[in-house]
């Protein structure tokens, strides 16, 4: 019998793996964005499954807002990093000092 | 109820595969696509857990725009990747490390006694079937209760669309743009002018 665990087992490993993502390609800004979506589907997982077993509707509903928020996170990401590239010919992560933070 | 296990395993473990995959596949393009796979599993198991709706807008969303969105990008870009995968064994290690710890942990919260907690009842799942569909439910409760959710939803995506609108364009010098309030402002007097030719020669 599948539990409410499986799920929420399911999301963890899907959001380490986001995690480990972000660590691995630390020079690749679009693996790092790819493992950014990862992280937000596995919170959309988490959602759902629990609005499914509480029997509440609720959980889809904020599911559907972070899908909307991880639209708007991947354009905007993009867009910077095109901007970037067109800058500096390159997306290395450790280049991107400029602004000397 | 075995064929909902043997759903539920084939889509997730799929989506797993996939997701490792994705972050560790040599030419982008390869992680894009493997990460269109992972985000259809993930809609099917959505569609196991009853919620189809959300299902189908992930794969509208997903597949249809962002992953076609990292596609673009991916491939418009001339990009060295080689270049930019060293130190990924140099830091498997630390970041294998850092996962199972991660993982361990989380799995120790779930697997932990949680008698007293909320969601407690272990009913088998089964896709709601009530007299209001997955959709209209959706509707019916996204409309008022959070209604103010909603809108700032769309004001988030009218942020970023003007955001990346703004980021991305660029003047570029020697384009001969259309002035529509010169063009209108025009009259006969600067329009117009009179010339006497005289025959034969030409102005």
């Amino acid at each position: 019998m599948i539990t409410l665990e499986h799920y929420l087992f399911l999301g963890a490993i899907i959001f380490t793996l986001g995690v480990l993502g972000i660590f691995l390609n630390k020079k690749n800004l679009i693996i790092i964005l790819m493992s950014i979506e990862l992280i937000l589907l596995s919170v959309n997982i988490n959602f759902i499954a629990f609005s499914a077993y509480i029997n509440d509707i609720s959980g889809q509903i904020f599911a559907m807002l972070t899908l909307t928020v991880a639209a708007a996170e991947a354009a905007i990401g993009l867009a910077i990093l095109v901007v970037f590239f067109r800058n500096l010919g390159s997306i290395e992560v450790n280049k991107i000092n400029q602004l000397k933070g | 109820m075995i064929i909902y296990s043997l759903t539920f395993y084939l889509f997730s473990s799929v989506a797993v595969l996939s997701a490792l995959m994705v972050i560790s596949a040599k030419n982008p393009v390869h992680s894009v696509l493997f990460l269109i796979l992972s985000f259809v599993n993930a809609s099917g198991l959505f569609v196991l857990l009853g919620a189809e709706f959300l299902a189908m807008i992930l794969v509208v969303v997903y597949v249809g725009a962002v992953a076609v969105l990292f596609l673009f990008v991916v491939m418009m870009l001339d990009i060295n990747f080689v270049k930019l995968r060293e130190g990924f064994l140099q830091y498997l290690p630390f970041g294998a490390l850092l996962g199972i710890v991660l993982v361990i942990e989380l799995g120790i919260l779930f697997l932990t006694d949680r008698s007293s907690n909320i969601y407690n009842n272990q009913t088998p799942l089964q896709p709601i079937v009530n007299e209001v569909e997955n959709t209209k439910m959706i509707g019916q409760i996204l409309y008022t209760e959070y209604f103010y959710l909603f809108q700032i939803c769309g004001i988030i995506l009218l942020v970023a669309m003007i955001g990346s609108i703004t980021l991305t364009l660029r003047d570029k010098g020697g384009v001969k743009r259309q002035n529509i309030v010169s063009q209108n402002t025009v009259d006969a007097s600067t329009a117009i002018e009179k010339k006497k030719v005289k025959i034969g020669e030409g102005i």
